[in-house]
């Protein structure tokens, strides 16, 4: 019952929104930061939070709550971000950063445990997500961070706002 | 090193003599009895065929080989140049790039093309007849036979090769039996007394020296092309013996054959000859300053020699310009860490750490300039390219023209450079369509039959202004406005000032032209031309006078990676508005908006200027103060204000991209970090002019209808 690209034991990194857990696979995770201010780019979707300058480079961030429509909270001092690489369109390797309440744990998994994930009942795009995870009785959603920080993805609701001009 | 970095180095160096060969025939056309020039051609195909040859591209070497034959007899002036000889000779420079854009992947050349090209060049030599020659079967190696004109001379050759010359890979025995070759007699003495004793022997070094004596039909030329990739790794001399002067001469005869037996070594021979000098004086067949003028003439030539040498090594080095690109990433990034430093220092009252922080501005500055610098490239070679296109369009639309160039020397940033061609290429073909007219209207309208643009470049502060002239009919205001209003791009009751009226050629679709002609007319060109410039973040400016000329001007920044920035405040959002563009700041109350009817538009010394309310325009949450900031700018030719909160103040900007997934925010050029750490966006004042202008035409279209 494994997932096609989790063939052997992988790590992943959970963390919390709200009370749920959500998974990403660790190799792809660059690190964690803390909450510090954001600037905004106007005209821009809700979920795009905006950009921080990571060590010289500007790096886009998507508020994770308003990416799966759940309600807005206040930073807290677990408030963080987590880095990632993710593949674009192009096979090129952009920086992306997810928000998120607080992070959790780091684990194995092995490919028995994980499952694809359900068509309904997961209150998700069935498409953002790589599979349901096992971990000590729980279910952890395993996020296909591709196609949720894909440009296309960000870009979306976009064009109907700012590009109305061309 | 791998083989295929090997060929890139060629195909790089190919293109860069392609160009220089280019330039050269151009100038050749000018002034074709120029013997400077002509040698620069023969050099640029010589080390085309040679490297070609030696990377394995064997048909661009043996095509080369063609058409360096044809011109080594323009350099023996056997043939002169003619118009013919230059058209093909550019035609075969064409046919080279195509045979390497091939070899690079691109589309395969057209041999039945340089097969025209070769019996073309071949027609020109004499005796020809236009008959084709026996090419000799790819003899790419051996110099022309067809070179010589008259009996054969017997010529010294000193061959001293450097002593790390089997570094390089070069083998002196194939040299000399290339020498051998060219020779109808050939005596090759070697000299060993540069051999050190055995124990002190390393067998990779060359210690061996040769002296050929060479009877051959061929000229000096020919036997210097030999040499000509080793020409910086051994000292070559070659003279001429069967000259009256050199057979007359025979103190220094003897001195010779003595050197050539090896008897005695050239020191001592010099030495020798001291004394011999000295005695000439002693028995007043020359006075002392004879002998004098003699030595400073052999000195000065020497030195001049050694110079040539010196210079030719040192002038440039090749890098690949992702390098650079990582240099200037570091430095942008040292930039803003140095605008943190300050910004901790003024904030801890500690002068020591002050005075390092002013040092570390200093050196950062310089080191940003320095930088900067190295990417920057004379705008020259663009303006060469042009040269070329102007004269195949004439031809080929029947006009006469004549460009000139002005400020080739400017320098501009290579990015800026590059992407600056094709903008270029379309306003040039759109001056030569539309703009000048064919030489019996311009007769009929008392005008000189030969038309002119110029292009030229001159630096404006942090900016580069390039201009395209021309002297044809120029642009009628009224007509491109009838135009416009016609395909629907303006309403019918528009009235435009003349300079409005000139910036509707950058329009989308917009085309002046009766016909479509394979040149211009498609109404697509000065569209990318505006896209490309926007790009750039340059402007276009358009003067023009019906019935005298058209003059566009381009507006580019100096370079693309750090530019000089103004920093404002709304609410806590901080954004960078470029200087270049901003004229001045003007204070915005509560009365001035009561005055204006809540108009968007201010009174600035008696002329209306429109403004946007940057709170406004991305819906930034907060009360604006009593007095608001009017940042007044030149878009697009046109002042409009942008209201913010407060300036802060001048701001070196390093442009980051914000990356694809802000590829729609194109109201944004970029993002900067400031001295604290956080990120304030770029502005694009143009875009956002024009984005502002399209909604508020969209709204005024709704409520009339």
């Amino acid at each position: 019952m494994s997932v096609e690209g989790i063939n052997e034991p992988t790590q992943f990194l959970t963390f919390h929104l709200g009370n749920e857990v959500f998974a990403v696979e660790i190799a792809r995770v660059r690190e964690v930061l803390e909450y510090t201010k954001v600037t905004k780019v106007p005209r821009t979707p809700d979920f795009m939070l905006g950009v921080i300058n990571l060590r010289g480079s500007v790096v886009p961030l998507v508020d994770m709550r308003a990416k799966f429509s759940m309600p807005q909270t206040k930073a807290t001092v677990n408030t963080c971000f987590i880095i990632m690489e993710v593949l674009n369109e192009e096979g090129g390797q952009t920086v992306v950063g997810a928000m998120a309440d607080s992070v959790r744990e780091v684990f194995e998994l092995q490919p028995d445990n994980v499952e694809k994930p359900p068509k309904i009942g997961t209150k998700l795009r069935a498409d953002y997500l790589r599979g349901m995870g096992k971990h000590e009785g729980k279910f952890i959603m395993i996020l296909d961070t591709d196609k949720i920080f894909s440009a296309h993805e960000l870009r979306s609701i976009q064009q109907g706002q700012g590009a109305d001009a061309d | 090193m791998s083989v295929e970095i090997d060929t890139s180095a060629f195909t790089e160096e190919a293109y860069e003599l392609l160009s220089e060969l280019e330039a050269s025939l151009l100038e050749l056309e000018e002034s074709p009895d120029d013997q400077d020039l002509i040698g620069r051609v023969f050099r640029a195909m010589h080390t085309i065929k040679g490297s070609g040859a030696m990377f394995g591209f064997d048909e661009v070497a043996e095509f080369t080989h063609e058409v360096e034959t044809i011109f080594d007899m323009a350099r023996n002036k056997t043939i002169s140049v003619s118009k013919t000889l230059i058209d093909l000779t550019l035609a075969a420079r064409d046919q080279i790039r195509s045979m390497l854009d091939a070899a690079a992947g691109g589309e395969p050349a057209d041999k039945n093309n340089a097969q025209k090209i070769i019996q073309g060049l071949r027609a020109l030599a004499p005796g020809a007849g236009g008959a084709p020659k026996d090419s000799g079967g790819g003899s790419a190696k051996k110099p022309p036979a067809q070179a010589s004109v008259d009996e054969p001379h017997v010529y010294r050759v000193r061959i001293k090769p450097n002593q790390d010359i089997f570094a390089n890979g070069t083998n002196p025995l194939l040299l000399l039996g290339e020498l051998r070759d060219i020779g109808e007699d050939c005596q090759i003495i070697a000299q060993y007394e540069g051999l050190p004793p055995l124990e002190k022997l390393d067998p990779e070094q060359c210690y061996t020296s040769w002296e050929v004596f060479l009877t051959t039909k061929q000229s000096e030329n020919a036997i210097r092309d030999v040499f000509i990739f080793v020409d910086d790794q051994c000292e070559l001399n070659i003279r001429l013996l069967d000259r009256e002067e050199v057979l007359g001469n025979d103190v220094q005869k003897l001195g010779n054959i003595l050197v050539q037996r090896g008897d005695i070594k050239e020191e001592v021979l010099e030495q020798a000859l001291k004394p011999i000098g000295d005695r000439l004086v002693e028995s007043g067949v020359v006075s002392s300053s004879q002998v004098k003028a003699a030595l400073a003439e052999q000195n000065a030539i020497k030195a001049k020699r050694d110079k040539k040498v010196q210079a030719e090594s040192a002038t440039s080095v090749r890098v690949p310009s992702e390098k650079l690109d990582g240099l200037v990433d570091l430095v942008g990034e040292l930039v803003t860490v140095q605008a943190r430093l300050n910004q901790t220092a003024s904030t801890r009252q500690d002068h020591d750490l002050q005075l390092i922080a002013e040092e570390v501005e200093r050196l950062t500055g310089e080191l940003r300039d320095n930088t900067m610098s190295i990417r920057m490239l004379a705008i020259g070679t663009t303006f060469n390219k042009f040269k070329r296109l102007v004269r195949d369009l004439s031809t080929e639309l029947g006009k006469q023209i004549e460009m000139t160039t002005e400020g080739a020397d400017t320098e501009l940033d290579k990015t800026v450079i590059d992407q600056l061609n094709d903008p270029l290429v379309h306003i040039i073909r759109n001056s030569i369509d539309h703009g000048i007219e064919t030489p019996d209207v311009r007769i009929a309208h008392g005008k000189n039959p030969q038309g002119l643009v110029h292009l030229s470049a001159i630096h404006s502060g942090a900016s580069v202004l390039i201009r395209v002239e021309d002297d044809g009919k120029g642009l009628d205001p009224n007509a491109l406005t009838r135009k416009a209003i016609e395909k629907g791009h303006l309403p019918p009751d528009a009235q435009l000032t003349d300079k409005e009226a000139f910036m509707l050629i950058f329009g989308a679709g917009f085309s002046m032209a009766e016909k479509i002609t394979n040149v211009s007319g498609r109404g697509v060109g000065m569209d990318v031309v505006r896209r490309s410039i926007d790009a750039l973040r340059g402007s276009i400016e358009v003067a023009s006078e019906l019935g005298k000329g058209t003059t566009i001007t381009l507006k580019l920044p100096l370079t693309l990676a750090i530019i000089e920035g103004l920093l404002v405040k709304v609410a806590d959002e901080l954004f960078v508005l470029p200087l270049a563009a901003v004229e001045e700041c003007v204070e915005l109350s509560r009365t001035d908006i009561a005055n204006a009817h809540n108009r968007h538009v201010i009174n600035v010394r008696d002329e209306i200027v429109p403004y946007i309310r940057i709170r406004d325009r991305f819906d930034i949450p907060g009360e604006a103060p009593e007095i608001e900031q009017i940042v007044i700018s030149d878009v697009d030719s046109k002042r409009t204000g942008f209201v913010v909160d407060s300036v802060i103040g001048q701001h070196q900007t390093v442009i980051k991209s914000l990356g694809k997934n802000f590829e729609h925010s194109e109201e944004f050029s970029g993002a900067t970090i400031l001295g604290d750490g956080t990120v304030a966006l770029i502005l694009d004042l143009s875009k956002m002019v024009r984005y502002v202008e399209a909604e508020e035409e969209d709204l005024s279209e709704s409520v009339a209808a």
